[in-house]
């Protein structure tokens, strides 16, 4: 036992989780614990919004697969994290969010900046702590770190009032906690998956559609395992994008509302589909009753409330997508040899051949989205992380930005977050210094957590910005033109700001490009610069992001 | 009243015993669109565990969804749909009835009465009857009573254990 104040214990505690960084920023409720952290070892990374903390924190997370941690002050700075925490929660990202709060005898008295951020933060977070009591904070800290990793991962926050911060007490630290309400089911039970593996022996068109849940357990060595041994195609969601290498010839991409034309098209003539690591979601089935309706289903999942709760499942099997794939291939390889090719293989390179270049690329204009896309990932190593914002940027990524290695594709899928990506590569790149960090962005996106140039050149963690540029916010412009007889309301952003000027104004390296030349010069130009660079792409501004199932319409409906 | 389509479930909890647990179990029904018909949260034998008793009425998936989301709740740790045969189901109502005159009175002590109730509370003009039991005997009080005219009605929702 040692005595020592609550902030000590807070940081402590994180350094005996191994935590070596925090982004946040300082104000009046959290002061105790900035005082603490400047005699200790962890890194600080000091954000320009709280939001971008959040999303670095998730960034972090995502790259390495350890838990993020982000902080900030009481009312504000708290309520500024909500985005990055929502965000978190959506996509499964391990985060701990410590905020400052106003000292106990002043909460519910509607002090200088309170916010009741537990009472906020209940529905978008795994769990979320307030300790009363300084000495309650050790093993609230072990709690939050197994809470936010275990099993389905997710964000947890730790509200500190000031004088529990300040407050001396006897510490303990345990080891491990006993959290006798939450214990996932990490081993499939046996007897689903030699359920499972019967069906999918006896499939004649096997379909593998896999999710972020893969990436997180880090099962892609057994999916494509699996895949291989069963000659059944893989497509994934969104979330899942990397967990199966997009060059592989079993590969079909991203399924979807912006899927490929192959996934969507094949995905409806599986007879039997096995869905690991997804919640199917609303992007990825499009209306649900219209799909797969005939396959029978398999799902895997280690959070048993996503079984069954948007599709009905034929075999369900709770368990960690790891795991159970491993034990799915031991159990198939007993049952079935490895051949060459099958029938569906075969149906499977058909439909991949007839969808080809089936989307129009503008063959006349050098600066269109798909092309800088391609030369891009020609460029870039195979190990670069990239990190997308969110609407039509993202959704080019996701179908012409080709991706072989999981975790090198990071992306806000649930909450679809503009503003994510550019912190969120920062995040990576705290994580992973070693490889280069790519943010593919809009000039929408971008803009709204720009100010994050500064923390990038001040912390001196340098990254790469490729804006693809409409002066639009592209996607809702492109409903309008689709579904609203291209009446514009509100998405002409015009050419504001000048990008090179701002890079240039935080200190960072701007290039505005005017060929696919000049734009292949900047972007090997930026990745031996020592400071971040924002390469401005200046695209055609009424460019559709196709195929396209409309909302609410099934994968059938699909345009192009 | 809206109209009930499924069947009705009564689920038990074990939950922690601390602040907040309501709050984050009533936030999740709000959050997914349960709609709950009763919940009740009290101690148990054990002090740091409450039992928290939730009826609901729904399609079978939807309760399944329920218990699911409910399981996944950190401080929830254990959940369980009760048989009806098979346990105690208790519901506590308080009834303050208007009292027009004394054969009112008298007629509102008897069935009071039959229906094992007790007069709590005696006014001049109105009186205030406890009933326990299971929610369809307090119904049938209820319709009894309301030929007196009923004023105010505060019902505890169900609580219940399994027999044995």
């Amino acid at each position: 036992m040692v005595k020592m104040s609550g902030s000590h214990a807070l940081i402590e505690a994180l350094h005996k989780e191994k935590v070596d960084v925090i982004f946040g920023l300082p104000g009046g409720a959290i002061m105790p614990v900035y005082d603490v952290l400047l005699d200790s070892k962890i890194r600080h990374i000091l954000v320009r919004h709280e939001q971008s903390a959040a999303h670095m924190a998730d960034g972090y997370a995502r790259a390495s697969g350890k838990v993020g941690v982000c902080m900030a002050t009481s009312g504000p700075g708290a309520t500024n994290l909500v985005t990055g925490i929502a965000n978190a929660y959506m996509d499964s990202s391990p985060i701990i969010a410590i905020t400052g709060q106003v000292p106990r005898a002043m909460i519910g008295k509607d002090a200088f900046q309170e916010t009741d951020i537990i009472g906020i933060t209940t529905p978008i977070t795994k769990y979320n702590f307030q300790p009363r009591h300084a000495s309650e904070i050790p093993k609230t800290v072990k709690m939050a770190f197994q809470i936010a990793l275990m099993g389905r991962p997710g964000p947890v926050v730790i509200d500190l009032p000031k004088d529990v911060q300040m407050e001396v007490a006897d510490m303990v630290f345990p080891e491990k906690v006993e959290i006798r309400g939450y214990k996932p089911n990490i081993s499939p039970h046996p007897l689903q998956v030699e359920k499972a593996a019967e069906l999918l022996s006896k499939a004649e068109r096997p379909f593998i559609l896999a999710g972020g849940g893969v990436i997180i357990s880090n099962a892609s060595q057994y999916l494509q395992a699996l895949s291989e041994l069963l000659l059944a195609p893989v497509a994934t969601t969104f979330m899942g994008k990397g967990c199966f290498p997009e060059n592989h010839p079993l590969s079909l991409g991203v399924i979807g509302m912006h899927g490929t034309l192959e996934a969507n098209k094949s995905i409806l003539e599986a007879d039997v589909l096995l869905a690991v690591g997804t919640r199917f979601s609303d992007r990825s089935t499009g209306k649900i009753d219209e799909f797969c309706p005939d396959a029978k289903i398999i799902q895997i999942d280690i959070d048993p409330s996503e079984i069954g709760k948007n599709k009905a499942i034929d075999v369900p099997i709770v368990g960690d997508a790891n795991k159970t794939l491993f034990e799915l291939y031991n159990s198939l390889s007993k049952r079935l040899e490895k051949r060459e090719s099958s029938l569906w293989s075969k149906r499977i390179q058909q439909i991949k051949e007839e969808f080809k270049d089936k989307i129009k690329v503008d063959q006349e204009k050098d600066l269109v989205p798909q092309k800088v896309l391609k030369e891009l990932r020609e460029i870039l190593p195979v190990d670069t992380i990239v990190t997308t914002e969110v609407g039509q940027n993202q959704m080019w990524a996701s179908l012409y930005f080709k991706v072989y290695k999981p975790r090198t594709f990071i992306s806000s899928g649930g909450l679809g977050t503009m503003g994510f990506g550019f912190p969120a590569a920062i995040g990576v790149k705290v994580a992973r210094p070693d490889v280069p960090v790519v943010d593919i962005a809009g000039d929408g996106s971008f803009t709204m957590t720009a100010n994050s140039l500064a923390t990038s050149v001040a912390e001196n963690i340098p990254v790469t910005v490729v804006i693809l540029n409409n002066s639009m916010l592209g996607m809702v412009a492109q409903w309008q033109r689709l579904f609203y007889n291209r009446r514009y309301s509100a998405v002409e952003l015009g050419e504001y700001p000048n990008f090179v000027k701002l890079a240039e104004a935080f200190g960072a390296q701007g290039i505005r490009v005017g060929s696919i030349d000049e734009f292949k010069k900047a972007v090997k130009q930026a990745l031996i610069s020592d400071v971040t660079t924002v390469i401005d792409v200046p695209i055609p501004p009424e460019e559709n992001v196709f195929p396209m199932i409309p909302a609410g319409k099934g994968l059938r409906e699909i345009i192009y | 009243m809206e109209e009930k389509q499924g069947k009705n479930y009564i689920i038990s909890t074990i939950v922690e015993n601390k602040p907040g647990v309501l709050h984050r179990a009533s936030n999740m029904f709000r959050k997914r669109g349960f709609n709950i018909d009763s919940i009740s949260v009290g101690p148990t034998e054990h002090k740091d565990l409450a039992r928290m008793t939730i009826t609901i009425n729904g399609d079978e998936t939807t309760v399944e969804q329920l218990i699911k989301q409910l399981s996944k709740l950190v401080d929830v740790i254990k959940v369980s749909v009760l048989n009806p045969q098979n346990s105690v189901i208790r519901e506590l109502a308080l009834i303050k009835l208007h009292v027009a005159d004394a054969k009112a009175r008298s007629d509102i002590i008897n069935y009071a009465n039959i229906f094992r109730g007790r007069i709590v509370d005696v006014a001049p003009a109105s009186m205030t009857v406890e009933i326990t039991g299971t929610p369809d005997k307090i119904d049938a009080f209820l319709s009894l009573a309301s030929t007196f005219g009923i004023k105010e009605i505060a019902r505890t929702g169900i609580t219940a254990l399994v027999r044995g």
